[in-house]
Order: C-alpha cells, then structure tokens, then sequence
C-alpha cells in the first residue's frame, strides 16, 4: 500500500510494525484502524442478530431463554449503534475529510489517535457488562438491574469521551485546516454534514454521560434521581436519554447524506443538484433534532400540549429531508447515469431510506403512535433507517473510496451480487416487521403467538441471507488490497464523472498529503 | 514529519496516546470491579482504580510535557494554535452541555416531578401518581421526596456566598496575570496567578467544610431528590475547580520556569478559559440550587 511514496524530507512511509498502528498519528492509519473496528464490530453484532432471528424463527423457547435473549437485543442495538456505524462514519470521516479540503492532516493527530484506540478499551468493557435491559437502558429496569452495571456505565462513559474528542478534532479541521481558496460554500457536502454532525455529538454526548452518571449513582449511590419514591421520576430519564437519542439518528444519517451527495453526481455525470439547500437542509435537520426528542415517549405519560408540539416538531423534519430527497432525484435526472455498486447502493439509499422516512412520519403521528409504539412497525422503520440508510452509505462509501485507498479497482461484479443478495434479503428481513407491527407483535420478546409465524420465519430467512452476503463484502474488500493484477490498478480520478480534490492526487493516495496546500480556484 | 519552515507541525507517532487508553481501562475497570456486585453489598478493593489513575497522571505529564516542549521550541505556528484554541473552546462547550444536563434535571425535578407527585397540575391525568400513591404528598423544596422525609434547607448567605466572591475574586485576579503577561511583567503574573490558585484551593477547602457540615445535620447524597440534585451538581462543579486549580498551579509552575511569551500563550489561556468557566458555573449554581 505504501510501496510507491517518496522518500524525502517531507515524504515519510508508513513505519513498520504493530507500532505502526499503536502510536499513529496519521489520519489515513487511523481511518482505516476505526473501518476495520467497525467491520469488526458490525460482523459481531450481525451475529447477535442472527441469533434473534434464529430465535424467533417459529414461535416458542428454542435456543435462548428470555434474558439470554434480552441480552442479544440490547447487545446488537448498542453494538451496531456505537461499535459499527459511528466509528464507521468517523473513519471515513478521518480518511477523506484532509483529502478532500487539502489539508496534511487532522488538525491534533495526537488526539486522533487516542479517540480511537479508547474504542476497544470500551468494545471490552461493554462485552464484559452485556447487560440485558435493552439498548435504551430505561430507567428503573436499568437501575434495579440485578447484575452490576459499573462496566455498562463506564463503557458508554469512554465511548463518550472517544466521540467528543474525534468531533473535536473534525471541527478543528474542517475550520482550520482548509486550502487557501476553499470557502465554506465550496466545501464537499461530506465535510459540510460532518462539520454539523460533530457539533451534534459535542452537544449531547455529555448528556448521555449525564444519564449514565446518574444511573450509576441511583444503582450504587442511593440517589433518588429516577425513583418517585424519592421526588425523582423514571420519565426524567427517558427525556434526558432521548435529549440525546434523537440527534443521536441524525448523528448516524447526516453523514450519509454526505456520501450520497458525492456519489449520485458522480455516476449522473452531472453537478449535484442544490447545494446550498443541501447546506442549509442539513443544518435544518441537525437543529430540529434538538426539539423532537419525546416523540419516542408518547405513551409515557406526557400533557397534551407535550404530545402535539412534539408530533408537529417531528413532523417539520420531513421538509428538508424531503428537500435533499429531491435533490438527489432531480441530480439524476437526464444525466448520463451508469449503475457501478456505489451508485447502486446510493439509489438503494434514496428509495428505502425514503421509505423508512415515510414509516417515520406514521410514527409522528402522535394518536397513531399509540398503536404502533414499540411494536415490530418501530423496529421495521429504525432498521430502514439504519441499516438501508446508513450502513448502506457506509458500504457505498467503502466500494467508491476503495480504489482511492488501495489502488486497486474491486470486482465489479461480486460487488453487484453483494449489492442484490444485500438489497433483496435485507427487505426480506425487515419489510414483513411492518407487517406483524401493525398487527400488533410487541418488540423484545422472545416468544410470539402463532398468528405471527409466517412473517417471523420469512424475516429470519431474509436475515440470514443478508447477514451470510456481508462476508461476500470481507471477501471483497480483502482480495482489493491484497491485489497485484496490473488490470486491477485504478487511475488517479477512478471514476470517470468524479470531482473533488481526493481524485487528484494518486492512487493509493500517499502516506503523506498535501504538506503544502493546494490552490482552489 | 516535523516542522517544516512555517508549516502546519504533524506530530510524530506518540505512545502517550495508548498509555493513556491503559490508564482509562485500569481507572474505570478498577473501579466497576470495586462496585458490589449487587445493590447495598461491600466495596471491593479500589488497587487497580488507583494504579490506573497514576497511569493516567503520568500520561498527562509525559503528554503536556511534549507539548510545552515543542511549543517553547517554536514548532507551533499561528495555524496549530488556531488548532488549540477551537479545541479548547469546543471541550469547554461539551463541558457546558455535561453540567446542562443536570440543571435540566433539577429543573425538571422542582417544575415537573414536584408539582405532578403533590397533585398540583391542572391536568388530572398528570396527578395520577399522587392520587393513587401518595395522596398525602406535599412537596415543598427542598425536599426528599415521598418516602424521604424532611430536608434541612442551605442559607446560601453563608459560605455559598463567601464561596461566590472568592471564585469571582480568582477570576478577576486570573485576568490581571494575564494582562501582566502580555505586557511582560513576569513578576505580577506569579504573584496574581498565585493568588488565584490560593483562592481556587481556598473555594476548595470550604466547599469540603460545608460538605462535611451538612452531612452532620443529615443532608446526604441519599436524601432524596434534593441531597441527589444538589451533590450531583456541586460535586461535579467542585471536581471541575479542582482540576481547574490543579491546572493553573501546572501553568503557574511553567511561568515561573519562565515559559510563556507576552504574544504566545496559549497554555495560560486555555487554563484561564477553563477558569472563567467553573465561574461561570458556580453562579449557576448559587443562583439555581442555593438561592431559588
């Protein structure tokens, strides 16, 4: 991978080594470190998933007695949340965002390295709690859990910590490190969503670490922060929780945005279609999040005025999510399109992502909600949402940039197959939850009456298809890097319609980037 | 890669960042290994906690200690300072957002919870929890809640108040050793800099006092939605300040080594922002939980 840098004064390679990965301070060693955690991460929470579905193939007690099955919930939800698709996004985030603005590096490298080697301090500890009361960890089920929750708690703790200080870094970067010429309005819309995802994460971090804290307290301490007995009130945590869940999703979808921003253009051949309503949509999106958090707590117990001004709150996110929505369609739109796996995986993004969109504003609906609170409908949509949204972008994002890291073109056409045995399974999974959550099954069980059955044993099977196909995409991935074929070798643009300052420079792109800026006209 | 003539300066790789990881994982999981495994069992031995936060101590001396060296090297240019200074500034914003979150609780603590369990709102559905639990309820604050009995209110005219001065007096005494830095009267940044860590340590020392005082006449951390509120959010200010006083003692060390110059400072800087920032709290907090 680094066999072709220079060896000057200003040109290191790569050092040698486990050292090499331990004590790094370059921004492409650590994105990759973080792509690989949550590759890592995302295959170890696909299998919890995957004992779920087995689980809930037919109905009845088969491999997993209801706590052990509680646990594999809560496990997947907080493992796929905080182990695969935020440290994802901050590696793609590490990778791309000084490529694309022409900068050496992050602006602290030092710190970058730290935010990520906390993350498997924190993987362990969380593996160690494995707690069983759900990924939302309610209070009081949380704080009278009958096993200790010190290693949960400090887990989230640590996690926290990781994200302040890599959001930290990014809005140094993307603030100060900038090319000469390149002003906030000609930023790639990546940096722009990122920029506004790591202020959501600074913002509300420390209130999950709030939340935690005082869980901990109320376990170990004899608080009464959550307990009526005591003048607190259980409510408070779902609205402290939530204070921070909601931006939370957008922490996970922003980005997204971001990468399907760089890629439909690229394959439509054509500029993206509104930028500055992208910009201003995004930033839109990013402050609404901050009002709309109770919409996940309708049926707690709120007044009516609560219940309305959430629901009209939540449902004023559709517009500019609607704006980026048919800015995407309208850049596609009579342009010269062709259909490799990223633009696949894009146009994928746009239709279901819409989709779990729409399922969203059912959810909004604040009398409907009650009908449809936690209850499979809830499931479809965030698993829409996340996995056809966000994990979607992320793989995208792998097959577009991977030429750029490798040097190396990947096998087109296990891509495509990885791309529609992903596509089809995954809507076999989760498109018949809409179904068995309208007619009423509950979440988090591990046993469902008979009416269910069907819909349960085609959704395990599409699970398994999908979870099976995502070690077509390690296999994929490896053979690129591992490649020596003269035909694989990519060009320095890799794709034809591709723009932006990351396909300027070569292909592996250098240890070492831009040490002096470039000029942006 | 190091400096180039007026490069962005890119550290090479470090260790401190990994040692760091360690310290974290012995501190926490020492600690959660103390915890009794069950509600109201015995503490284990804290050992590996206190190994891991010397682990920690000596990755922020060894860290900084790179850092102070390079920038008294000159290896910092206006760019990389320009780097600190946003990450100073967006670390202060996380810290504010942390203490957000328990102002939001004691707010929603006094205005929601308090009026819903004495059966005080105007929407009945909302009094069920007083109606059908505790019908007898009349919270008046402080108090401990339903089950917890009566709370000894704090005058805040006492040591609060004294407490308020000092820390507003330290932050004042900060900004003038910041003015004799920049016009480079190094004997007037020790002295003034000194007395704002005596003050901080001073503020310190009272805040322990008062601690103790109320523990004796039965305000504790267990006492219900008051004893949780008012330790969670003064104990957490009082950590801050000790790290904020343990900090400017740091930069008042280095000033006395004679660090610093009148037109870069960044260190002192950011220890004084961190300082005007538990100020900024503490007034929070004598107005919201000491005087409301």
């Amino acid at each position: 991978m680094n066999s072709e840098t220079t060896h000057d004064d200003h040109h290191h390679g790569a050092p040698k080594g486990l050292t090499r990965w331990l004590f790094t301070t370059n921004h492409k060693d650590i994105g990759s470190l973080y792509l690989w955690f949550s590759f890592i991460m995302l295959l170890l929470g696909g299998t919890y998933a995957m004992g779920i579905r087995a689980e809930l193939m037919q109905p009845g007690i088969q491999y997993f007695d209801p706590e052990t099955f509680n646990m594999l919930t809560t496990m997947h939800g907080l493992i796929m949340v905080f182990g695969a698709i935020m440290p994802a996004f901050v590696g793609l985030a590490n990778w791309l965002i000084p490529m694309m603005i022409g900068a050496p590096d992050m602006a602290l490298p030092r710190m970058n390295n730290w935010s990520f080697w906390i993350l498997p301090v924190a993987a362990t500890m969380l593996l160690i709690a494995s707690p069983a009361f759900g990924w939302t960890f309610y209070a009081p089920l949380s704080t009278e859990y009958s096993g200790g929750i010190a290693f949960f708690v400090f887990a989230v703790h640590l996690l926290g910590f990781s994200s302040i200080m890599g959001s930290i870094n990014i809005i140094a970067t993307i603030l100060n490190m900038r090319a000469p010429g390149m002003t906030l309005m000609k930023m790639p819309l990546f940096v722009w969503t990122w920029l506004i995802t790591a202020f959501l994460l600074i913002a509300v971090m420390p209130v999950l670490a709030g939340a935690v804290t005082m869980m901990l307290t109320d376990h170990y301490f004899g608080t009464a922060f959550f307990k009526a007995a005591g003048g607190g009130d259980p409510v408070l945590f779902q609205h402290v929780f939530w204070f921070f869940g909601h931006p939370e999703v957008y922490i996970m979808i922003l980005p997204a945005f971001g990468i399907v921003s760089h890629i439909i253009p690229t394959f439509s051949r054509k500029k993206l279609f509104g930028y500055t309503s992208m910009v201003y949509a995004t930033a839109s999106i990013a402050f609404l999040s901050f009002i709309v958090w109770a919409h996940h707590m309708f049926t707690v117990g709120m007044p009516v005025a609560g219940e309305l001004f959430f629901m009209y709150a939540t449902m004023l996110i559709a517009v500019p999510t609607g704006v980026k929505v048919f800015n995407w369609v309208s850049t596609m739109w009579r342009g010269a399109m062709t259909f490799e796996t990223p633009m696949l995986f894009s146009i994928a993004f746009v239709f279901l992502f819409t989709l779990g969109g729409f399922s969203g504003l059912m959810l909004a609906i604040t009398t409907a909600d009650f009908q449809y609170h936690d209850t499979y409908f809830v499931v479809a949509h965030f698993h829409y949402v996340l996995v056809t949204g966000s994990l979607f972008t992320i793989i995208a994002a792998a097959y577009y940039w991977l030429p750029k890291w490798t040097g190396n073109m990947y096998n087109e056409g296990l891509g495509k197959w990885h791309f529609w045995l992903s596509t089809i399974s995954v809507n076999v999974t989760f498109f018949p939850m809409h179904f068995t959550g309208l007619a009423g099954m509950p979440r988090r069980y591990a046993d469902y009456p008979l009416q269910f059955a069907d819909f349960n044993f085609i959704s395990s099977i599409g699970a398994f298809v999908f979870g099976l196909s995502q070690l077509l995409f390690l296999y994929i991935v490896i053979a690129c890097i591992r490649s020596k074929k003269a035909e694989d070798k990519a060009t320095d643009q890799v794709w034809e319609g591709a723009e932006g300052l990351e396909w300027e420079i070569p292909s592996p792109a250098p240890y070492h980037t831009f040490a002096t800026p470039p000029e942006i006209k | 890669m190091s400096s180039a003539q007026d490069g962005y300066y890119l550290p090479q790789p470090s260790h401190w960042p990994v040692v760091g990881s360690l310290g974290l994982a012995l501190t926490t999981g020492g600690f959660a290994m103390a915890l009794p495994a069950s509600a109201g069992g015995e503490m284990g031995s804290l050992t590996t906690m206190y190994i891991g936060f010397a682990v920690v101590v000596f990755m922020l001396f060894g860290w900084f200690g790179v850092v102070a060296k390079e920038s008294e090297s000159g290896a910092y240019n206006a760019q990389v300072d320009r780097s600190f200074r946003m990450g100073m500034g967006w670390f202060i914003f996380s810290e504010v957002m942390f203490f957000a979150a328990f102002f939001g609780v004691l707010f929603y603590m006094r205005v929601f919870a308090q009026a819903w369990q004495g059966g005080e709102s105007d929407n009945a559905i909302m009094n069920l929890t007083h109606d059908w639990l505790y019908s007898e309820y009349k919270p008046v604050w402080p108090h401990a809640g339903p089950t917890g009995g009566e709370v000894n209110a704090i005058s805040p005219w006492g040591i609060p108040a004294l407490n308020t001065a000092l820390l507003l007096a330290s932050s004042v005494t900060v900004t003038i050793a910041h003015h004799a830095l920049r016009a480079g009267h190094r004997g007037a940044l020790v002295l003034w800099l000194l007395i704002s860590v005596v003050l901080g340590f001073i503020f310190i020392g009272f805040q322990v006092y008062e601690y103790i005082h109320l523990y004796s006449v039965g305000v504790k951390l267990t006492s219900g939605a008051y004893g949780s509120t008012f330790y969670m959010l003064t104990g957490f200010h009082g950590l801050h300040v000790t790290i904020g006083a343990i900090i400017l003692l740091v930069i008042l060390v280095r000033c006395i080594k004679g660090h610093f110059k009148p037109e870069s400072h960044f260190g002192f800087e950011a220890a004084a922002w961190y300082w005007h920032f538990v100020d900024v709290v503490w007034l929070g907090l004598f107005i919201f939980v000491y005087i409301l």
